[in-house]
């Protein structure tokens, strides 16, 4: 069985953003980037079910600029076996990114697929979900836990009130949480390596996908700023400024 | 202009998400119409009929629709949207699971976690952790959106909307139902607290989680964590506020061994008053605390308890 991982580059999480001053976007230059986290957490489980001797092949997947084969080499080092590179120099929304995957899945006929369940740049959360509805494949979305059974998976979600257990049909796509498990680093000869595994290079005409504008951005501001307000001394004071300024309790 | 929101529901009644989602779908348009789709959930669409502003409500009662399946609920979706031009549903986890499948089937974008309708095209969101907020414009005929439910007020409960059956019975047939883990507690839901008790990694361990309980009895607050807390298995994951976990913008967050990295701040910075105690007067968290406490938490949260 194959299974397909999907990978993003975004700003690293550390990185405080920066909104251009023409409000246009923000600022991406000179930002350092990285892998998304939640697509380190799909890398890790794709790996596990090849360790695991459920998946034969892990395909890292990512749709971007030329850039983005760094992070497909990290893929790469980290144990997938090949990658494909969908390179646009555009910012895709969610909705073509999931058309040029569905065209991917439909080459490699994977048994799953697992992207992250977010970016951390855009925030959208739909990639996946789309990707389910574009496929006909199941979702197990915000996965905290996939165990993979012959023709079906049981897969723990995590939602709102806890944690919910499906059951999907085989194939699936799956969409990682934080706790699904700990994404290991890459070690030095693994990044060497991963320099003379197979990179393919695609378009999106030789997919055969027509990307559409569904939104357009208006303009980026930045959120309303929060001042620092004042230390109180003891918890005596704590309370009094709760209860006679604030008047919150 | 014609609007269906999506309920969120535990079959008996609506949830307040959906309460905040009717208030985003009345500042775009009049026409609001809410889909109750689940199984013996008819007690929920009589509670959906009392939201205001709503003219319609649209019950889904079948086996097919339990727990709210993502395969069969965007297809059902599907099937209603024809004359629609605004799907809204909230931005909870459900919501989540199933409007990006709806936008696809109907081969239109997504606009996630709106925190302002500033016409029936444009929206406002966050973006990179809530670190800057873009305007976006819809340029498709049907508009998918899920809503940040703490961006809006809750919708109130004097309306007297009618009640239709939608007989269509949607079974993809790919997933099923196996069960759940869900999470008891007898204080307020997380989302929808006026006062939220948050605990980091400087609470040591899960039984210390006990002090902020006690606090939270007083105050009748929930109890929150931070990213730290719950990877280090203090507490369970649905207490989490952050950009990947609960957004909650309470009336006060106390934020008790908390740094405040950028991740925990997109989930509670928009609390009208945030107070810190933190032994640590450097953390970030002091940068936006209305009133911060530069003490030991296991000194200060019993003190705090006893004085209230």
């Amino acid at each position: 069985m194959k299974v397909i991982v999907t990978v993003k580059r975004v700003i690293d999480y550390n990185v405080k953003v920066r909104v251009k001053a023409d409000g246009s976007d923000v600022d991406l230059n000179n930002v350092k980037m990285a892998m998304n986290p939640f697509c380190e957490i799909a890398v890790e489980e794709a790996i596990r079910l090849k360790e695991s001797g459920t998946a034969t092949e892990v395909i890292a997947v990512s749709v971007g600029p030329k850039a983005c084969q760094e992070q497909l080499r990290t893929a790469l080092a980290l144990g997938a076996d090949r990658a494909i590179h969908i390179e646009t120099e555009e910012q895709l929304e969610s909705l073509n990114v999931a058309k040029l995957l569905a065209k991917v899945i439909e080459q490699e006929q994977p048994g799953v697929v697992i992207l992250g369940k977010q970016a951390i740049d855009t925030d959208n959360n739909q990639t996946g979900q789309m990707l389910s509805a574009l496929t006909g494949m199941a979702q197990g979305t915000f996965a905290s836990k996939i165990d993979i059974q012959g023709d079906k998976a049981i897969v723990i979600r995590e939602v709102d009130g806890g944690l919910q257990t499906v059951e999907l049909a085989m194939p699936i796509i799956a969409t990682t949480d934080l706790r699904l498990n700990e994404p290991r680093y890459a070690s030095l000869p693994n990044i060497m390596k991963a320099k003379r595994k197979p990179l393919e290079v695609k378009t999106a005409e030789e997919l055969g996908v027509t990307i559409k504008a569904h939104t357009k951005l208006l303009c980026v501001g930045a959120p309303a700023e929060r001042k620092a307000g004042i230390k109180v001394a003891d918890v005596a004071e704590l309370v009094d400024k709760l209860k006679n300024e604030a008047k919150v309790i | 202009m014609s609007i269906l929101v999506i309920a969120e529901h535990d079959n008996d009644s609506v949830k307040n998400s959906t309460l905040n989602t009717v208030t985003a779908a009345l500042a775009i348009a009049d026409d609001v119409t809410v889909l109750v789709a689940g199984s013996n959930c008819q007690s929920a669409a009589q509670s959906a009929a009392k939201i205001t502003g709503v003219s319609k409500v649209l019950v889904a009662d079948n086996p097919v629709y339990a727990n709210q399946l993502a395969e069969n609920m965007r297809a059902l979706i599907v099937e209603l949207a024809a004359g629609k031009t605004h799907l809204l549903a909230p931005a909870t986890t459900s919501g989540k699971n199933i409007m990006p499948g709806v936008a696809a089937l109907l081969d239109v974008g997504q606009i996630s976690e709106i925190i302002k309708v500033e016409s029936a095209d444009v929206f406002e969101r966050p973006v990179y952790a809530g670190n800057a907020v873009a305007k976006v414009q819809s340029l498709d005929a049907i508009k998918v959106i899920t809503v940040r439910t703490t961006a809006f007020e809750e919708a109130g409960e004097t309306g007297r909307a009618s009640i239709e059956e939608v007989s269509a019975v949607c079974d993809e047939a790919k997933s099923k139902f196996i069960g759940e883990e869900v999470a008891v507690s007898e204080r307020p839901e997380l989302t929808s607290a006026k006062i939220v008790i948050s605990g980091g990694r400087g609470m040591g361990n899960g039984e210390n989680f006990g002090l902020l309980e006690a606090v939270a009895d007083k105050l009748g607050a929930a109890v929150g964590a931070s990213r730290a807390a719950v990877d280090a298995g203090f507490v369970s994951n649905d207490m989490q506020v952050g950009q990947t976990g609960k957004i909650v913008a309470p009336d006060l967050y106390i934020a008790v061994g908390i740094s405040g990295a950028i991740q925990h701040l997109a989930g509670m910075k928009d609390s009208k008053v945030i107070v810190a105690i933190n032994k640590d007067e450097e953390a970030p968290i002091f940068s936006i605390a209305d009133y911060g406490l530069v003490a030991d938490l296991f000194e200060a949260v019993p003190e705090l308890e006893a004085s209230l």
